[in-house]
């Protein structure tokens, strides 16, 4: 069984997840989605009415500490792993036009 | 040769005097130097820092003042629990060269206990497989049989521990990652309840799913490192606030009358009968230990593995957001704007597998299909749940295969859903948070190990860990060496 998704899913989900894709890529995602989405399926046959859903498996409530300050990692170390910087700042492309 | 000692035995050759932390440091250091060309258990060796720790480690055990029962013993960790100064790759070439500016708190906990960091094992890349083929950099071998994989995706900390190449290791584990591996090389790989260990500072996978665990050369090994890195921790606000028992203490309680589960479910039709038939074999050896075996039934078993492929690339697609080229990690260059760099850099530093989750995940959770996808797994989650509940009023542990299978060969499963369906076993105790291992139980006609699986009630790994181990003393498996010089 095919086509529960499409070329044209694909794309879209690849824009909202930031993943450029070939397009020999996009068909092999696209058979393979369609291959482990055909397998999900069987989860259709489950009755969960009335089931509600667990999102942690240890039930936790909020967890919260006394609001004191705290030393941070220094700027130094902070950008030390960034692939372009200037100064104490992360460089990226521009964003907002002149 | 030291090398070969269990955690335990060392440390007590360490008590007497008859060897020093840096005599056990240099034969690893040198082993790992002639043996892993050939097994590949390492991205990267730390011989300096191991050398600093473990003479430091001398100084206290002359002093007759160590610092923990593990003080000076050399240890790897999986690629994706960030080191301090050593690089942290995750598997991943969008990693390759990201230099942690802090440790995780589980590699406090084992500096603080004077253990020597050996280095840094491989995996599947973001912990997403179970061959650790998926690793960007090179696939690790089965030190049974170097032709086959070491399951994933912690498989470089497990060959690491059946090769002799560390005395113990951690991994980590969300859908089988420790237990599966550990099946596969023959070792002992423990999954904590979720929540028992502290999970700053490992590389997220799937928040709700991801524990810390060691691989070991046998239980007691398993339970001294648990000790070491269980426990609450402020920076980790999903970390339990239970104390941690001294779980090496309670090994020496017999399991008479211990009432043992076994899953009807787990022996799937397809499985390998050798595998089948040594873990029917080892029910029957804690049997005769005094285990009190009876049938039980976890229903929603053949769909667990449907859910966890939604709620774990879900997750992902979430927590991998952050690798955008900005912060840290590797950017592709020649980007028209913020966003095409960004789709860039992810196209280029993710590979194949990781790609495909990210897809599944964001897929799952897009609008139209939250909720017959997402919304339905985290029900099924409950129904999981629900099951081991219901089990666990009759029985104290569950017993049943780690793996429907035996260690594959190389290049064997190309179809990436004929690789999720490794982990049919190992995926539920995920899902319900709950604690596992597995222990060798014997092995195949051509020499491969088999896995035994320990399934526990939530923080009660005593129990667990006490079954496992009344089950390897009363059997010789432990013996048996991998063909490797």
């Amino acid at each position: 069984m095919g086509g529960r998704i499409e070329t044209r899913e694909v794309e879209q989900v690849a824009r909202l997840a930031r993943l450029e894709l070939s397009a020999e890529e996009k068909e092999r995602m696209r058979e393979q989605l369609d291959r482990i989405l055909g397998y999900i399926d069987k989860l259709r046959r489950l009755d969960t009415e009335g089931v509600p859903p667990t999102s942690h498996a240890v039930p936790m409530v909020n967890v919260m500490r006394e609001d004191e300050p705290r030393p941070c990692l220094p700027p130094q170390e902070m950008l030390a792993n960034a692939p372009d910087r200037s100064g104490d700042f992360f460089r990226v492309p521009r964003i907002i036009e002149d | 040769m030291i090398t070969q000692l269990t955690v335990h035995a060392l440390v007590e050759q360490f008590r007497r005097g008859a060897a020093t932390p840096s005599a056990a440091a240099r034969a690893y250091l040198d082993r790992i130097a002639a043996v892993d060309p050939s097994v590949r258990a390492y991205i990267t060796v730390t011989p300096e820092r191991a050398l600093a720790a473990a003479a430091a480690a001398d100084a206290r055990w002359r002093a007759g003042r160590p610092l923990s029962p593990i003080d000076g013993v050399p240890i790897a960790v999986k690629d994706l629990l960030c080191t301090k100064g050593v690089r942290t790759t995750c598997g991943s070439r969008i990693l390759e060269h990201f230099v942690p500016p802090y440790d995780a708190t589980v590699i406090e906990r084992l500096e603080a206990a004077g253990t020597v960091l050996l280095g840094k094992t491989n995996m599947d890349e973001f912990a997403m497989g179970s061959s650790t083929e998926h690793s960007a950099f090179f696939a690790t071998r089965n030190p049974w049989d170097l032709a086959r994989v070491p399951g994933g995706s912690s498989g470089g900390s497990g060959a690491a521990v059946a090769a002799d190449l560390a005395a113990a290791a951690l991994g980590s584990d969300t859908g089988g990652s420790i237990r599966q591996p550990a099946a596969f090389t023959g070792t002992v790989g423990l999954k904590p309840t979720y929540g028992r260990v502290s999970r700053y500072g490992l590389v997220a996978f799937a928040s709700s799913l991801d524990q810390i665990g060691p691989f070991a050369k046998d239980v007691i090994d398993a339970a001294l490192v648990l000790r070491v890195i269980a426990g609450r921790d402020p920076l980790d606000s999903t970390s339990a606030d239970v104390p941690a028992p001294d779980f090496v203490a309670e090994l020496g309680r017999p399991i008479e009358g211990l009432r043992l589960g076994v899953p009807q479910e787990y022996f799937v039709e397809g499985m390998d009968p050798e595998v089948e038939a040594s873990v029917r074999e080892a029910i029957e050896v804690l049997k005769r230990l005094g285990g009190r075996a009876e049938p039980i039934s976890l229903p929603t078993t053949d769909y667990a593995l449907a859910a966890y492929y939604l709620i774990a690339p879900a997750e992902a697609s979430s927590n991998l957001a952050r690798y955008d080229g900005v912060k840290y990690g590797s950017r592709a260059a020649g980007a028209r704007d913020v966003i095409d760099m960004s789709s860039k850099t992810r196209a280029q530093g993710f590979g194949p597998e990781v790609k495909r989750r990210i897809m599944l995940g964001t897929y799952a959770l897009s609008a139209g299909y939250y909720e017959a996808y997402y919304g339905k797994a985290q029900k099924v989650r409950t129904l999981v749940r629900r099951d081991f509940d219901a089990a666990f009023a009759r029985v104290d542990v569950i017993v049943a295969p780690t793996t429907p299978n035996l260690p594959f060969k190389h290049g064997e499963k190309e179809d990436p859903l004929a690789m999720y369906l490794n982990d049919v076993l190992t995926i539920p105790v995920n899902l319900a948070g709950l604690p596992g291992v597995s222990v060798r139980c014997g092995f195949s006609l051509a020499g491969l190990p088999i896995g035994l699986q320990f399934i526990g009630r939530p923080f009660d790994e005593a129990t667990l860990l006490r079954a496992a181990h009344a089950y390897e003393q009363a059997t010789g498996w432990q013996t048996r060496r991998p063909p490797l010089p």
